[in-house]
This record gives structure tokens, sequence and C-alpha cells, in this order.
């Protein structure tokens, strides 16, 4: 008999290592460092805190929205529709496809599989995320947490690498962070929440003008040490 | 090998033997080895000396370029689309062996572009000898070192020197210039490996890659038997 | 008016564009209300053209302001501003809103141009934009934002644009600014300490069996299409005349 609040499931979706493609990308931290905009911690802490209030925000409460069982092909056309860039869409899907491999190999689910077969080159990696939250058995705060999480985690651990940036300076703006963690994954479930009567308008739609032009930008690079 | 696993749906898999359509995917051998043993060398020699047998493609892991990508298609030892770059996030080792999944993507896509494949050579990014190939990736792997990496690399083992498939000892033409024991790598490599193989080549020698193709051949045979 | 509008002024003006069966196209409706002043100006061949002129003056806190424009089957519309818009604090508690409504029917095309709005200290403005096209509407809409007069800090802005074709969602856009935006929006991810910030939405119809490729156009700029027959032109810049530089040189390459 599973337990009625299954937790443990959400650190392995969690981890940092889990295998979905994430340390390929580093969430529009190698475009905002060529561009001068990111030097050191300060900086990235400022880059983060933007980042997890608009992407992080929509992507928190579009994971949740899965989770909750909401259709997977509108969250994910209100993604796309979150998402002006070509290059930030495709990673994104590229992302929840290989997302979608190891939550198929790690939850198998018919819910997935029902996914992966409507989206065979990747859905949008939050409306995955919640779909692999939900077959995990965990909840719609869960898959807020991962998704908010996961849009200031991947820039703070790229920048250590681009810039050899203190890995505790990294890893204290990711602490200090953790109240507003907090505040945008509840948001991200009370938006998701009111989905199911009110339809994707009722989702955050954040946006950060300087991510989208950037990573049009980076998609050009012709050498760079990250996809994103 | 994997043939018999029983998965929960198409493609959900890495090391499933048959595609979502029920047919024989390709055989994938991985090359991996230090940064300048003569990795991509080895992968343009293998095309060149395979293309007319067999279907083949290549999946490049570059550091932080796409040139072993570009080498390749300048070289034409394949056509263009018969060659994929993935890019590793800095972490050659990672994309190949913790977290496969965009190299699985890279070899599914090629399969379903330009396939049938009989054969899949993927290529690591130059890293460090402790790198080698997920079993969910590669069904087999070739380690390759060169002399002037240092003649004492295969008494020093590693997993790339001791578990790989196949170790290839390349550039055995500079060996005289480097001060390498040649005889000695031999005996080092044996002890470290026996009974897996080992194979000295000299891409500049009339030989060049036979060895190592002949090696792939084998395992072909086996692969699709 | 010291005192008087406790609650704030509520406006709604309406425009509606329908060809006249001619070639051109007429007006049937065109109402102003309070502020909000709408007039009709000479228009070029089959296009109308219509001003909005009173809206300088506002919107202060607890005001509510909105424009819903109808573009129906075949009409052709271009509206555009006198003036740059102001948000200014006023004297009633709570922020303003300013809704803008509209829907282009098949054929119809409607450039929705106005000059920018400027946040000026203390105020608190929510503007929302959408947009409803049929699957055959032509647009260009541009919308432009200044953070503060020349050297002040900017009051607390929200912004929403929405764009549907056909019924499906192609833009949905929402940025906040100010101190009463979450953290970060000045920062590197954001606006990076830019003032000025404009989005130029271009739907054409052609665009489905024709699209362009993304490009950029300077730092923090880029012509960027959309999952759908669109295209985006956004950027940021130092100030507005960058800015409209930007998306025009955006809106131009675009042919």
């Amino acid at each position: 008999m599973a337990s009625a609040t299954p937790r443990a499931a959400l650190l392995v979706l969690a981890d940092g290592r889990f295998p979905a493609g994430g340390h390929a990308h580093s969430g529009g931290a190698e475009a905002a460092v060529g561009a001068g905009r990111i030097t050191g911690a300060s900086t990235l802490e400022d880059f983060c805190r933007g980042r997890l209030h608009t992407t992080g925000q929509v992507s928190s409460a579009l994971a949740a929205a899965a989770a909750l069982g909401a259709d997977p092909v509108l969250l994910d056309e209100a993604a796309d529709a979150r998402t002006p860039s070509p290059a930030l869409r495709s990673a994104a899907r590229r992302l929840g496809r290989q997302l979608m491999r190891a939550a198929r190999g790690t939850w198998p689910s018919a819910e997935l599989d029902a996914l992966a077969g409507r989206f065979p080159k990747g859905a949008h990696q939050p409306v995955v995320l919640g779909l692999t939250a939900r077959a995990a058995g965990l909840g719609p705060a869960d898959a807020a947490y991962c998704a908010a999480y996961e849009s200031v985690s991947g820039p703070a651990t790229a920048t250590v690498r681009l810039l050899g940036l203190d890995p505790f300076d990294a890893t204290r703006v990711l602490a200090r962070l953790a109240p507003e963690l907090d505040r945008v994954a509840d948001r991200a479930v009370e938006a998701a929440r009111r989905v199911a009567d009110e339809g994707s308008d009722a989702l955050p739609a954040a946006s950060a003008p300087l991510l989208e032009t950037d990573a049009e930008a980076h998609a050009t690079w012709p050498v760079r040490l990250f996809a994103s | 090998m994997h043939l018999d696993h029983a998965h929960g749906g198409p493609g959900a898999v890495s090391a499933d033997a048959r595609r979502p359509d029920g047919t024989r995917r390709a055989l994938r051998i991985g090359l991996g080895g230090p940064v300048g043993s003569g990795k991509t060398a080895t992968v343009a020699a293998l095309c060149r000396a395979l293309r007319d047998e067999v279907s083949l493609a290549v999946v490049t892991n570059d550091i932080y370029t796409r040139e072993d990508a570009e080498f390749l298609l300048r070289e034409a030892v394949l056509p263009p689309e018969r060659i994929t770059a993935v890019e590793t996030g800095a972490c050659p080792h990672t994309a190949i062996r913790d977290d496969i999944s965009a190299n699985l993507e890279a070899v599914e896509d090629l399969e379903d572009e330009v396939g049938p494949l009989d054969l899949v050579l993927v290529e690591s990014g130059g890293d460090n000898l402790t790198a080698t190939f997920s079993r969910g990736l590669v069904d087999a792997q070739i380690f390759v070192i060169d002399v002037a990496g240092g003649d004492d690399i295969p008494r020093k083992g590693g997993p790339g020197v001791t578990t790989a498939d196949l170790l290839v000892v390349n550039k055995t033409d500079l060996a005289p210039y480097v001060g390498s024991d040649l005889g000695r790598m031999a005996a080092d490599a044996e002890a470290q490996r026996a009974p897996l193989p080992v194979v000295f080549q000299s891409l500049r020698s009339e030989e060049g890659v036979a060895g190592v193709a002949g090696w792939v051949r084998e395992r072909l045979a086996a692969w699709t038997a | 008016m010291d005192g008087v509008n406790t609650a704030g002024v509520r406006a709604v003006a309406r425009i509606r564009a329908r060809s006249d069966g001619r070639g051109g196209t007429c007006l049937p409706v065109l109402e102003s209300d309070g502020p909000l002043a709408l007039r009709r100006s000479r228009g070029s061949g089959a296009e109308a053209r219509v001003v909005l002129v009173g809206a300088m003056s506002g919107p202060l806190g607890g005001d509510r302001f909105a424009v819903r424009t109808e573009v129906e089957e075949g009409a052709r519309l271009r509206v555009g501003s006198a003036a740059a818009t102001l948000a200014l604090p006023g004297q009633n508690k709570g922020g303003a809103r300013y809704d803008v409504r509209i829907t282009v029917a098949d054929g119809a095309e409607l450039h929705w141009l106005p000059e920018q709005l400027i946040s000026a200290r203390g105020s608190e403005l929510r503007v929302t934009t959408r947009v409803d096209l049929a699957a055959r509407a032509r647009l260009v809409l541009r919308e432009e934002q200044v953070l503060g007069r020349a050297g002040e800090h900017p009051g607390t802005l929200a912004g929403r644009l929405t764009v549907r074709i056909a019924g499906r969602v192609v833009l949905d856009q929402e940025l906040a600014c100010g101190p009463g935006a979450p953290g970060g929006w000045d920062g590197p991810a954001v606006l990076a300490g830019h003032r000025a910030v404009g989005q130029l939405v271009v739907v054409r119809p052609e665009f489905a069996d024709a699209p362009v490729g993304p490009r950029r156009l300077g730092d923090g700029a880029a012509v960027l299409p959309l999952a759908g027959p669109a295209v985006l032109v956004t950027a940021v810049a130092p100030d507005a005349l960058r800015l409209r530089r930007l998306l025009d040189e955006g809106l131009s390459s675009l042919g």
C-alpha cells in the first residue's frame, strides 16, 4: 500500500543526476555570461531571481497543471504561446523528449506513453515533468517545486562551470532564493487548480525579454559549452 | 545481448535491440579515449573502410564545438545527413555514461531519418581515462589511446583501458620519436585486459584501420546472426 | 475633478470598422468616452484611420479604461494615438486598468500602432491586450512601455498581451516591472537596466506556407517566429527612440 503522501519519489525526480538531459543546458546562463550580464555571484542571483519569477513561474504552473491531470496537449499549446523564441521552444521540446525517456524507464505509465505517442519529437519539458510527477504518485505541489527549482539550479550549476564561480557561492544563491521558490510554487499550484474551470488562460505568462533574445543569439554561436 | 528485455512501450528504453516497428536496430559501437588520441581520425578511416559494405552513421560528442562533426563532413567520409553532433554541456563523459538521453535520441533520429542502418559509431568527446560508455547507449566500445600519450598508460589501467571491448593503441609510427616502447605497451595491455583484444595501428601505414575494421565486421556478424 | 471621482474614472471607447462595399472601409461605430477620445483621420486607399487623442491625461489610480475594436470581414483599419499615454499615481487608492480588446475577421487587416505607454513614478497600472483573429486576418500590433520619465524611477506596470488565431493562442506574454513587480525584473534575465521595452506582433496568413526565420536585431532585440502564422519582434532598449528604431527594423525585415 502506497503512502498517502509519497515524498521519496520527489527526491528521485528532483535529483540533479536524474538522467533527463539537463546537464547539457545552462538555462540561458551561458548566453548571459557571454553578453556580460552574469559576472559573479551577485549577478547570478539577480539572473536566477528574474528567471524564477518569469520562465520558472510559468514552468512551475504548467507542471502543476499537468500533475493535476489537465489536458497535456492544451498545456503544450500554452507553453508554445509563452515561449516566443524558437530556440527556446526547441530546447524545451528536446528536454521534454529526454525527460520522457527517463520517466517511462523509471515510472511506466499509460499517460506518459500516450503523450510520447502524441509528441514523438517531444512535448514542452514542464508538461512532461508534471505528467512524470503524476506517474510517480506525486502531487501538483511536488511538480511545481521541481520545475521552479530547475529554473534556477540549471543556471547556477552552469555558471560554476562557465565562470569558475565558487560552488559554495552558487549554492548559497539557491538557498537564498528558497523563500521565493516557495511562493512561486504556491502561486503555480493555485493557478493550476483554476485551469480546469478557466482553461489555460489561468496559467501565468510572465516573460523575460532578454532570456528570449539572448537565446536566439546563443543558438548562432559557433562555439559553446551548452545546448541552450 | 540485450535481446529479451521487456519494456513499457515503444522506444522507452535504450538497450532494446528492436525498433518500435519491430525491425532490428543498428549495432552501436562507441569510441572513447583521451583528447588527441585519434578517435576522429579512426572514425573517418572506419567510415571509408566500411561505407560500401554496410549502411552506417556517426554521432559525435564534441566538448564545446562541432569540430569533430565538421571534420567528418569536410572529409566527406559520409553524406552529411549521416553525421550528427550532440552537445554535452562541458561534460562529455556525462553524455555517454551518466545521462545518455541526448545520444540515444541522436542515434534514433538517424535511424528514423536515414535508416535502415546496420551500424552507428558514437564518438565520445575527448576526455580522461575513466570515461566509458554506458551499456544502455552502445553494444560495444573501443578505447583509443596513442603512443605519444605515454607508454605507461596501459600499465596504469583505468576503466577505459581495462574494460573496453577493444583497445586501440594509435600512432605507432610515432613510437621511435616519442620514446614509447611498443613491446612494453603490448605486455602491459595484455596483463590488464586478457583475453580482451588490443590493436596497434598507424593510420599512415598501408594497413591503416584494417585491424579495427576487421573487429567491427566480426561484431556486426555476431549482431545480425 | 478634485476629490469627486473617488472610485476613479470608468471609460469604454468603441470602434467598429466595416468594408463599405466599394473597396473602402467605413466606421459604423466610433464612440469616445470621457478621457478616451477617438477621431477619424484621413485614411489612405481602402484603409480607415482612427487616432486616440485623450488618453494622455490618464490613467490615474483607480481609473478603468477600455478600448474595444472590431474589424469586420474585408475591412482595413489603422489605429494610432496622438501622443504617449502617461500612467500617473492619482489620488485614488488602488491601481488603474487599461484593457484593449480587439477582434479581426477573415480578410480584414488591423494596424494597431499607438504611441508609448510611460509609467511615471508612483503609478500603478495593469494593461491587458487581447486580440482574437480569424484564420485569414492580418495584424500589425505594437506595444511600447517606457519605465519612468527622463531620469525618473518607474511606477508599477504589469502588462499582458494575448493573441489568438482561429481560437488557438499563439502568444501570451506578461511583463511586470517596477517596485510592485516580482524580484529580478530589472536584472540580467529580464530587462538588465533597460528603460524601454516593446513588442510588435505581425500576423499574416502567408507565414503558414512561407515561415520567416528568427533574426537578431542587435543586443536585446530579435525577430521571433511564433508557433503559428505570426511573428513577434521583441526588444529592450535604453530609451523610447532606440526602441522604436529596433521595432521598425524588425517590421521592415519581414518585407
